[in-house]
């Protein structure tokens, strides 16, 4: 079970998308958020959804897939719905005793959960087709101009990175201190909330001491490979801008550009 | 960088803050290029301190180390002194960093600085002659920790070492995998002459090293070549210390009366003396 666990969203296929250079990924995800900010009419978002299906069929991400991260925010977008609905004044459309549905309120409830749910789908474009390693390589070099005011992007990114590589390696661990309890007589599985987590101490606090010590080893082994930051380094990994990337940018700017073009030329629907 | 090519130990002293006694006690030891030198010791006896000593982990109390003519002491010679002395530690899953081999194997590379093209084909090197060339995109958490110990090792041949530290590097393997990293480490030695300094307390290990370092209390309480240390079994046991089987075995025969050599170490040469007895 261990063996293939994959971290965050990230759909580990090959695709022209998850080609592409981690740096540019991000900046257009940021324009892609700035564009659904944009969008004023129905039009727009069948733009953007037109643009989501695009990105899924090039990526080889099922939509579905893409879907499943809405799920956790089904209940903030039925809130969101309900509320903008009901409780914004306007133009009466339909009431029944002391409940109004107004135009306005129409207008709103799908205007904010389409834009919420376009802002979900356009990040998990960006995170289910970059590997969290690619993207904390990304996030270094985009701010590492900042390292002129003593932001830590190295250490920032090396920070992630040590945390990936021991995800496994303490997940390994847990089943193996879990089981060492179990076998002692431990009940993780029943009784109510409050006793399951009691029961989580003896397995944390053996995790923590051991995780501190590897914390102690490892700086340590990097010490003695000449780790010391991240002046004068030089990296294997090197991000070169491609064709695709050259293309991802263009077809992201037409589409920013129709959407502003759309919020000038079209009125308002709804 | 001096024309000096051993590490030299000169009277070192080394304390933990905490600690009432040395853990390093007054040690001096002269390792010269190309030797395979074992430091042997029971826990707590000192051999792990030591080995940290000789790459500027730590830095002594009072005496002093100097490795290829460059002061430990002197923060200077610091990535240099640890890039000539590469070290590998023993458990194998904290002493990896990065999330692929081949990129594990670029870290040591990546702080010294080394261009790009000449770090893929140091890494391509590093990973042939442990063996380890198609798991180069493996993940580290699939591997044995007898894999994980070759490509540690692997990350320290990158960065191009004159002598390699094992700090019980085989200590938490199953025995298939300590031969494995054992025959590596050996055939580096042969092959590559490069230094190198084993520190363990599995005797079995030793048996084929040049010189036998034993370390008890901090101090150096026995050095010579395996057989000139194994001999002296019951030196050795003072110090809580086994010798090989075949050692044990034919020092008890003696005993016994049977006129055996006193160096045999390894079941071969226990044949060979029985076989001389047999048939004179």
């Amino acid at each position: 079970m261990l063996n293939n666990i994959t971290l965050g969203q990230y759909y580990p296929v090959d695709s022209p998308v998850h080609r592409l250079d981690p740096r540019i990924k991000i900046i257009l995800t940021l324009c892609l958020i700035v564009s659904v900010f944009m969008i004023h009419t129905l039009l727009g978002y069948a733009l953007m959804l037109l643009f989501v299906m695009l990105i899924s069929r090039l990526s080889h991400v099922p939509v579905k897939v893409m879907l499943r991260g809405l799920k956790p925010l089904r209940f903030i977008l039925i809130l969101t719905f309900l509320l903008n609905l009901f409780f914004t004044s306007g133009e009466t459309l339909w009431s029944v005793w002391i409940i109004e549905i107004t135009r306005e309120g129409l207008r709103q409830a799908v205007h904010y959960s389409l834009r919420l749910i376009f802002l979900v789908l356009s990040t998990s474009l960006m995170t289910l087709t970059t590997s969290p390693i690619a993207l904390s390589d990304g996030m270094e070099l985009l701010l590492s101009p900042l390292k002129v005011i003593h932001f830590p992007a190295h250490e920032l990114a090396m920070m992630m990175s040590i945390a990936l590589r021991f995800i496994p390696t303490l997940m390994e661990e847990t089943d193996k201190i879990m089981n060492a309890q179990m076998a002692r007589g431990a009940d993780f599985e029943s009784g109510n909330l409050l006793n399951r987590a009691k029961a989580m101490i003896p397995l944390l606090v053996p995790l923590f001491v051991s995780a501190f010590r590897r914390a102690g080893d490892l700086a340590m082994a990097m010490e003695a490979r000449c780790y010391h930051g991240g002046e004068h380094r030089t990296r294997l990994r090197v991000l070169r801008i491609g064709r695709n990337d050259v293309i991802a940018c263009l077809i992201v700017a037409a589409l920013l550009a129709l959407i502003i073009l759309e919020g000038i030329f079209v009125p308002t629907l709804l | 960088m001096s024309d000096d090519n051993r590490i030299l130990a000169e009277d070192v002293t080394y304390a933990y803050e905490e600690a009432d006694k040395n853990a390093v006690n007054h040690l001096s030891l002269e390792i010269r290029e190309g030797e395979f030198v074992a430091v042997l010791g029971h826990n707590g006896s000192g051999k792990s301190t030591f080995a940290k000593l000789l790459n500027a982990l730590y830095l002594p109390s009072s005496g002093r180390v100097l490795v290829y003519g460059m002061d430990t002491a002197d923060d200077e010679q610091l990535w240099n002194i640890r890039q000539k002395a590469g070290m590998i530690f023993q458990n194998p899953d904290n002493q990896i960093v990065a999330t692929v081999v081949r990129e594990d194997v670029a870290f040591g590379l990546e702080n010294l600085g080394v261009e790009h093209d000449e770090m893929v084909r140091r890494i391509d090197e590093a990973l042939e002659s442990v063996h380890m060339t198609k798991y180069a995109e493996k993940e580290p958490h699939m591997l044995s920790g007898g894999q994980k110990q070759r490509i540690a090792i692997a990350g320290v041949l990158a960065m191009e070492p004159s002598c390699l530290i094992a700090d019980e590097a085989t200590a938490m393997l199953d025995p298939k995998g300590r031969k494995k990293v054992l025959d590596t480490v050996r055939r580096l030695n042969k092959e590559k002459g490069i230094t190198v300094v084993w520190i363990t307390h599995y005797m079995e290990e030793v048996t084929e090293a040049d010189r036998v370092v034993v370390v008890s209390d901090g101090e150096t309480a026995m050095i010579g070549t395996p057989r000139e240390v194994f001999s002296k079994v019951e030196k050795m046991r003072e110090l809580h210390l086994d010798v090989p089987r075949m050692t044990a075995l034919a020092q008890d025969l003696r005993e016994d009366g049977l006129p055996l050599r006193d160096d045999i170490l390894t079941v071969e040469e226990m044949a060979e003396e029985v076989a001389r007895l047999l048939c004179p």
